[in-house]
């Protein structure tokens, strides 16, 4: 039985599980509706070009795991961030471990969405903004739709800033031999609020997990959200991360991207800017080797004027990895004064890894700057030789040399504990041990 | 004198599409329709031998199988390739031997398109093969360039003297099979130019086809063969032009490029087919397959200059297949009204040491679309292969678009590649600057649209790059608002 028709079938033994008369219901079907016809992405569709879910799609995934799957605090310590303080939303196999977790309902809401899902308080919330800015098209986040049950809740209300970031960190015990799990991330900024996550996927054993994730975020006027999507998950753990972002005039919103693990990981990150003067950034570190293989893709959807938008991806790509970039930016034809960039820069260490990349403009307005640039190459020899002739080992210096060129991306994460624990994720990756911190 | 406004409008409407004529010349015009008797029939026509015919066939069994390509960024109702002619040859042709015996009209029609066959051309140097209605009316300068043991002549009269070469050749770098046009383009081609420049000989002029379509009604399948044999130089000139009709026209050809070792092509491309009126009515649809192979040391350059056709679909390639071989493309696509053009290239380096350029200027005014579809692929064998891409659109008016949709592929860890892309609009203080010192703004903008094309109309040969230059202003004519 291939994954399609197990998910068709255990779609039928989850109505059993929850409130079908609930009104999100009616959503969860009809989402159902368009997977069931669309199925998986195949490589014949433009934007699954260059990455294949078929071998995926041959794992027999369970789609409910057990129930019961204890966690001790030392086994899962190191992967959240330590030299700071910070409410976390944490799931073991798909469920909610309260025990791992710190929420709070003080002045702000930071739960889960199974409470806001079901909860009558929560219900303005709901149908205000749940599957609001997602695809109703797109198979997968459908998919997450007719499967949404949990995952992590954040309502930052009017000129309010919680205490400390968030972090929604997912593990999964390797309980079952093969895992799929759906997680449903919702997040509202309302005006003026402010907010930080940082979202994690750990598998803690070598066994097969598929992660099909949904995460909307709504920002409205003159908000601040910061996001960190740290993808450095086991060898054999997957990843379909599928992010819409709304924009209201005068927000900020940011998204980092850092992929170093993984089997296979797709990013599909969406901007909508729905007002003036709104600021849409994204950046991304990618480090790879091995067989691995991370796809990026970005979109922003320009639809009012006077509005920015920036893109930095950075990759890296030894051995056998593959990585594909594909950004695309709509700018409509109201969407005048926009200044809208994006750059895309490899540098290939290996002669069997391979880049795809696609940066895509479609404009339809005619005041504007767009530009995109995109490069793929290598270290410069002369460089490394200069910092060789000082002593640095041909190893080191090549780190520093590829520090340096993914250091832009860095320099603008705003939590310095994270940075630091990116920098060692990185030395890590690179298989070094640097004498600084940057 | 004074010069107003409305004078200047008047000119404009007036002005649209110069080259929109019809000669009234007897034709001989096939039934409409395709089938494999129609195939066969063209075939006898051009009394072709029979490994000719059957290699139409195999095009044509092939294209029965094929769908049209839907993934170009252009919508435009399907022609429906029942409802066309597949021939039609000016009917009072057969072989000249000197001008003299040129049908008067015919010549009537090339002064009007400033092509003259006269002594004045040839003092030019250029040599030309025209291409009307499908069927190549003369070649001029033939017994010059037959010293030099260059072949320059139609592609069927190549088929029936040079059997050997098009054999060899002919779907080498465009298979039968390639695409849906190039596979319709294979089984019903009715005629073309053929070049051949033997080793070590550098052509001495320029070579040049001239495209019409003049009967209602009918498509042009012209198919281009040039050969440049080792060592060998070449720079060969197209040029197109239809008369204005109503009714869509369909154009599919097909161009292959052979440069064997240390040879060199140049191509260049002046693309001025009926656009549509102002609403968008009729137009012709240009449907192409241009592709060039470079074995060792050889380079083949690109230059295309796109101001007309309702819709272009069209990608000169290189296939950079031997080591220190260079591709280059630098194009202009000009749309206004309701022009669509989905153009680009393909660069793909499969042997050491290659590079490629590429530079792509699209200009979108009125309610026209520009995409820049465009792949830079690299194969794990092809070390050090060097790639530079620069597309910059410029929008005029908030009703056009600009797409640009770069490929770039990458297996080699030697590669360097660079891709860069621009879109933006004419400043405001440019023209301010330009009005100031009393240059009128539609003045003004073919300055700075000439200024903007500048890089790729310095790659045109002398003759072309100042007609070329007439023709982005006649494109862009009214479009200042």
């Amino acid at each position: 039985m291939d994954l399609k028709d197990k998910l068709i079938s255990s779609f039928m033994a989850f109505e059993n599980k929850i409130d079908v008369e609930h009104p999100v219901h009616d959503i969860r079907s009809e989402a159902f509706k368009n997977f069931e016809e669309k199925g998986f992405p195949t490589k014949k569709e433009e934007a699954w070009k260059y990455t294949s879910l078929k071998s995926l799609q041959k794992i027999d995934f369970s789609i409910f795991p057990k129930e019961v799957n204890a966690l001790e605090n030392k086994q899962v310590k190191k992967y959240f961030l330590q030299e700071i303080d910070t409410y976390k939303i944490v799931f073991v196999d798909g469920i909610y471990s309260s025990f791992l977790s710190e929420t709070t309902h003080d002045g702000v809401d930071i739960c889960l969405m199974s409470a806001a899902l079901t909860k009558p308080m929560y219900k303005q919330y709901i149908d205000v903004y749940f599957n609001k800015v997602a695809s109703k098209e797109d198979s997968l986040t459908t998919l997450n739709t007719a499967f949404s049950r949990e995952g992590a809740f954040i309502y930052i209300p009017k000129n309010k800033m919680p205490k400390k970031p968030v972090e929604i960190v997912h593990f999964s015990t390797g309980n079952e031999a093969s895992l799929m799990i759906q997680p449903r991330n919702l997040i509202i900024a309302e005006e003026n609020a402010e907010l930080q996550v940082i979202e994690r996927h750990q598998s803690l054993t070598t066994n097969e997990v598929l992660t099909n994730v949904v995460t909307e975020i709504f920002a409205a006027e003159n908000a601040i959200i910061d996001y960190y999507k740290i993808q450095n998950d086991a060898k054999t753990a997957s990843l379909i991360d599928n992010t819409y972002i709304n924009q209201k005039s005068n927000s900020v919103v940011k998204v980092h991207t850092f992929s170093f693990g993984g089997k296979l990981t797709r990013n599909n990150l969406n901007f909508y800017q729905n007002g003036e003067h709104i600021d849409s950034t994204m950046k991304g570190i990618t480090i790879l080797g091995d067989k691995q293989h991370v796809d990026h893709h970005t979109l922003v959807h320009h639809i009012e004027p006077n509005c920015e938008s920036h893109q930095d991806y950075k990759g890296v790509y030894g051995e056998n990895s593959t990585g594909v970039f594909n950004g695309k930016i709509i700018v409509d034809k109201i969407a005048q004064k926009t200044n809208a960039f994006q750059q895309n820069n490899n540098i290939l260490i290996s002669d069997k890894a391979t880049i795809n990349t696609k940066p895509q403009l479609e404009i339809f307005a005619d005041d504007v700057k767009c530009s995109h640039g995109c490069t793929i190459g290598q270290l410069d020899e002369d460089a490394l030789f200069y910092l060789q002739s000082r002593g640095i080992p041909k190893k080191e210096a090549r780190a520093l040399l590829m520090y340096a060129f993914a250091n832009n991306v860095l320099e603008s994460v705003r939590i310095s504990e994270l940075k630091t624990s990116i920098n060692r994720l990185i030395a890590e990756k690179l298989g070094v041990r640097l004498g600084f911190d940057l | 004198m004074a010069y107003t406004e409305e004078e200047l409008k008047k000119e404009l409407e007036t002005k649209e599409y110069e080259y929109g004529f019809y000669t009234d010349i007897e034709s001989d015009t096939f039934p409409i329709g395709l089938n494999e008797e129609i195939v066969v029939a063209i075939s006898k026509k051009k009394e072709e031998p029979d490994w000719m015919t059957q290699w139409r066939l195999e095009a044509f069994k092939a294209w029965k199988l094929m769908e049209e390509p839907e993934w170009a960024n252009i919508t435009y109702p399907k022609p429906d390739f029942q409802a066309i002619s597949y021939y039609s040859a000016p009917n009072s042709k057969p072989k000249y031997d000197s001008l003299d015996e040129v049908d008067p009209e015919l010549l009537d029609t090339f002064k009007r398109l400033g092509i003259s066959l006269d002594e004045q051309k040839k003092l030019a140097g250029v040599a030309v093969d025209i291409v009307m209605d499908s069927v190549s009316v003369a070649t001029t300068f033939k017994k010059t360039l037959a010293e030099k043991g260059i072949i320059f002549c139609s592609i069927s009269e190549a088929i029936k003297e040079h059997p050997e070469l098009v054999k060899k050749y002919i779907g080498s770098v465009v298979p039968q099979k390639d695409n849906f046009y190039a596979a319709l383009n294979s089984a019903v081609f009715s005629d073309g130019s053929f070049c051949y420049i033997p080793k070590g000989v550098r052509c001495p002029m320029e070579l040049s086809t001239y495209f019409r379509i003049n009967q209602a009604g009918t498509g042009q399948f012209e198919r281009t063969l040039v050969i440049a044999d080792k060592g060998s130089y070449v720079s060969y000139l197209e040029g197109c032009t239809a008369p204005s009709r109503d009714e869509n026209q369909l154009h599919a050809a097909v161009v292959e490029l052979i440069a064997l070792d240390d040879a060199e092509i140049k191509y260049s491309t002046v693309q001025n087919w009926f656009p549509g009126d102002k609403n968008g009515k009729g137009g012709v649809f240009n449907f192409v397959t241009k592709r060039g192979i470079c074995h060792t040391n050889s380079k083949i350059s690109w230059t295309q200059v796109e101001t007309g056709s309702a819709v272009t679909w069209k990608y000169p390639s290189c296939i950079l297949k031997g080591d220190n071989s260079i591709g280059e493309f630098y194009s202009i696509a000009v749309t206004n009204n309701y022009q669509q053009a989905d153009t680009g290239t393909k660069m793909i380096h499969i042997g050491k040491n290659t590079r490629s350029t590429i530079i792509s200027k699209g200009i979108s005014a009125g309610k026209s679309q520009n995409s820049y579809r465009g792949l830079v692929q690299v194969n794990s064998r092809a070390k050090n292969a060097r790639n530079f891409s620069q597309c910059d659109s410029l929008l005029m008016g908030n009703d056009c678009g600009a797409h640009t949709f770069p490929y770039i592929e990458v297996k080699n860890k030697t590669a360097q590649i660079e891709h860069e892309a621009t879109t933006s609009k004419i400043g405001e203080d440019q023209i301010f600057y330009c009005n100031q010192r009393g240059i009128d703004t539609e003045k003004a903008i073919a300055l700075i649209v000439n200024g903007f094309s500048k890089e790729v109309l310095n790659k045109l040969p002398m003759e072309f790059a100042v007609e070329a230059q007439k023709l982005l202003e006649i494109s862009l004519e009214g479009s200042v608002g």
